[in-house]
């Protein structure tokens, strides 16, 4: 009881609105969580190839692309707060307890949202342990999550209780802890031979990158988020530091634009077999929606502008720019899952009643499991400012 | 140096040439010559083995297993009947939503307004490198130590799914009465394990079109098949590293 006593800050920080609006959202967002375990649950039941889109040839989808969006953003939301309190850079210290508190909230909404998708996931919970395949990614990245939660707790609890050193330390355990997780999460597609959109370095590389860009996009959103709705006046520290993060978050937008174009340049050039079809699925294809608005316009160019247009200094408007690249990058998620699995692997035989590219549309299940994970993720962001009262730190 | 300045030269003529210049000049062409008429000769033959059709048939004489085994397809005598699929649900209890071998149907243009339809049988290949071993967190999946069957411990299965989307071939589909990922193991626990010799789509091939045996054996129908002179076998994805232990042929009709 000491314990949280000291990790539970009493008084001081700020005063969470104690509005019934703000108690009936977080009671509404209850609810769907719960509708979405029960989905889960009837899922997991019944079977989830009986109730889910996903089929031998696509055995991945939506709910998979949930988990990757909600990893993504836990790693990048680490490695965005640890520029400053790990590795001393003044100018993002204001941001980092409540980015290591978001990191907590969005890889354990990841955890709710894999546990639908994994057909037997007590079964990980033994045999990880008892009988490990090393050189297995999955094994490496779900062993190396499991360390990158357990550090993350510990460091959130020592900035609770201001032992700012050690909570470094931690933190830097966690960084290299969730880079390593996180490159192995893009080496789980990146290993795999058969499937050329994936195959090769590029997805341990882009996944980093891009997660620094969702923790940017995250830590603007949230900041922003948390005081509007409680209607608490930012401090001056604060803006600056979400302005410098802004800076960076700009940088990231063009990094992963170049990336992005020349991982279609090179999925085109001398029309690579099985690459080039994927690639093409998403430029002129079925999934040329997701990928122009999705990806390009809301994902990248969209915030990208926003920032140049206020030279990142309009907080609103690089809220609003955010929440646009949050979607936008969900949407990149999901078409990285899907678009590497719908070439089929005998696409080169000419095989008659083969479709050229594999359908699959999620189901009602999955976008439930799916919203689960969102609105529980939203619920511990609420509940996370008002027993932390604003995240605030003595020293800011 | 340039040509209009050779031009300019005076011509030396060749009575002062020394002879060995002119022989070396003379065997140089010669090798030229011969290298292009034996390249023309060899290419008529049919090559010696398939190795070169494949590029990833086993090149040691050394299988890994004992006994290791193959299947080699026969492709031209497929029709089609589907009696193996029907064989292989019925031994192994393969629900109606999955399936552990199953006939692609390909065609192919062999002229003008003419095509060809081709039935091509495919299962697990039992690869010597499997990408779905290599990536089971759990080793639910491994290949059996004796005979290089890639085979499933239920009870390990998360449901990750990983393994069938690491598969080159598709053989692998989620059961969900038994909770774990199926697919082809030859029979091993339904038939193999039982004293019988060969898998129950084998058996039930009218056409003799899957070919089931022992390739560390030189006496085994499917060693031969493999290794016979002037015949082209190949496998499935090649490009993937799997080395798979499926093998395919057509043999030589006499209609």
């Amino acid at each position: 009881m000491e314990f949280i006593a000291r990790v539970l800050p009493q008084e001081g920080g700020l005063e969470v609105s104690r509005s019934r609006l703000y108690n009936g959202v977080i009671g509404l967002l209850g609810v769907f969580t719960l509708v979405g375990i029960a989905f889960g649950l009837h899922a997991m039941f019944v079977g989830y190839h009986h109730v889910y889109g996903v089929s031998r040839e696509v055995p991945w989808g939506l709910a998979l692309a949930g988990y990757v969006f909600f990893v993504v953003t836990s790693t990048g939301l680490c490695l965005v707060s640890s520029i400053g309190h790990v590795f001393g850079f003044e100018a993002f210290k204001p941001i980092a307890k409540r980015s290591v508190f978001l990191a907590i909230a969005t890889i354990i909404s990841g955890f709710l949202v894999i546990a639908f998708e994994i057909e037997n996931p007590w079964r990980m919970a033994v045999y990880n342990i008892i009988s490990p395949n090393l050189t297995s990614s999955i094994w490496w990245m779900g062993t190396l999550y499991g360390a990158y939660l357990f550090f993350m707790l510990i460091e959130f609890a020592l900035l609770q209780m201001g032992r700012h050193k050690l909570a470094g330390m931690l933190g830097l355990l966690g960084v290299i802890a969730g880079v390593a997780a996180h490159s192995n999460l893009g080496a789980v597609f990146g290993l795999l031979n058969a499937r050329e959109f994936w195959h090769g370095p590029y997805m341990p590389i882009y996944f980093i990158t891009s997660a620094m860009m969702s923790g940017c996009a995250a830590v603007i959103f949230f900041h922003w988020v948390a005081y509007k709705i409680n209607g608490w006046k930012m401090s001056a520290e604060m803006e600056r530091s979400l302005c410098s993060v802004a800076k960076l978050g700009a940088l990231l937008y063009v990094v992963i634009m170049f990336f992005t174009t020349w991982k279609m340049i090179s999925g085109m050039y001398g029309n690579p077999p099985g690459k080039y079809e994927a690639v093409m699925a998403l430029i002129n294809g079925p999934y040329a929606n997701n990928f122009w608005y999705g990806e390009v316009g809301l994902g990248l160019v969209i915030p990208f502008l926003i920032i140049l247009a206020v030279r990142a200094r309009n907080l609103a408007a690089m809220a609003f720019g955010s929440a646009c690249s949050i979607v936008g990058i969900f949407v990149m998620r999901y078409d990285l899952v899907v678009v590497g699995q719908i070439i089929p692997g005998y696409h080169e035989l000419n095989i008659t009643n083969l479709p050229h590219i594999l359908p699959y549309t999620p189901t009602l299940h999955e976008w439930m499991v799916t919203l689960a994970g969102f609105s529980f993720c939203a619920i511990l962001f609420m509940m996370g400012e008002r027993l932390f009262r604003g995240h605030l730190s003595e020293d800011h | 140096m340039n040509i209009n300045e050779l031009e300019k030269m005076k011509n030396e003529g060749v009575e002062h040439l020394p002879s060995l210049e002119r022989r070396a000049f003379l065997r140089a062409g010669l090798a030229i010559t011969g290298l292009y008429m034996g390249g023309t000769i060899l290419s008529l033959t049919s090559a010696r083995d398939a190795q070169g059709a494949v590029g990833s048939m086993p090149t040691s004489s050394k299988y890994p297993y004992k006994p290791h085994y193959s299947m080699v397809m026969r492709q031209n005598l497929c029709v089609d009947c589907e009696l193996c699929m029907e064989a292989c649900v019925r031994t192994n209890h393969v629900p109606s939503y999955g399936w552990r071998t199953t006939i692609l149907e390909r065609t192919r243009t062999i002229g003008p307004d003419q095509k060809e339809t081709i039935f091509m049988p495919v299962l697990c290949n039992q690869c010597n490198e499997p990408p779905c071993v290599r990536v089971c967190p759990t080793v639910a999946t491994y290949k059996d130590r004796t005979t290089g069957i890639v085979v499933m411990e239920n009870r390990k299965c998360i449901g990750c799914k990983t393994c069938m989307a690491a598969c080159p071939y598709n053989a692998r589909y989620f059961n969900e009465e038994v909770r774990a990922v199926d697919k082809c193991n030859f029979c091993l626990d339904t038939r193999l394990s039982k004293g019988m010799k060969d898998t129950a789509c084998v058996e039930a091939c009218p056409a003799h079109v899957r070919i089931f045996g022992d390739l560390s054996d030189p006496n085994s129908e499917v060693y031969k098949l493999v290794h016979q002179p002037e015949t082209t076998v190949w496998v499935l994805r090649p490009e993937t590293g799997a080395l798979p232990n499926v093998f395919y042929m057509n043999v030589v009709l006499d209609i």
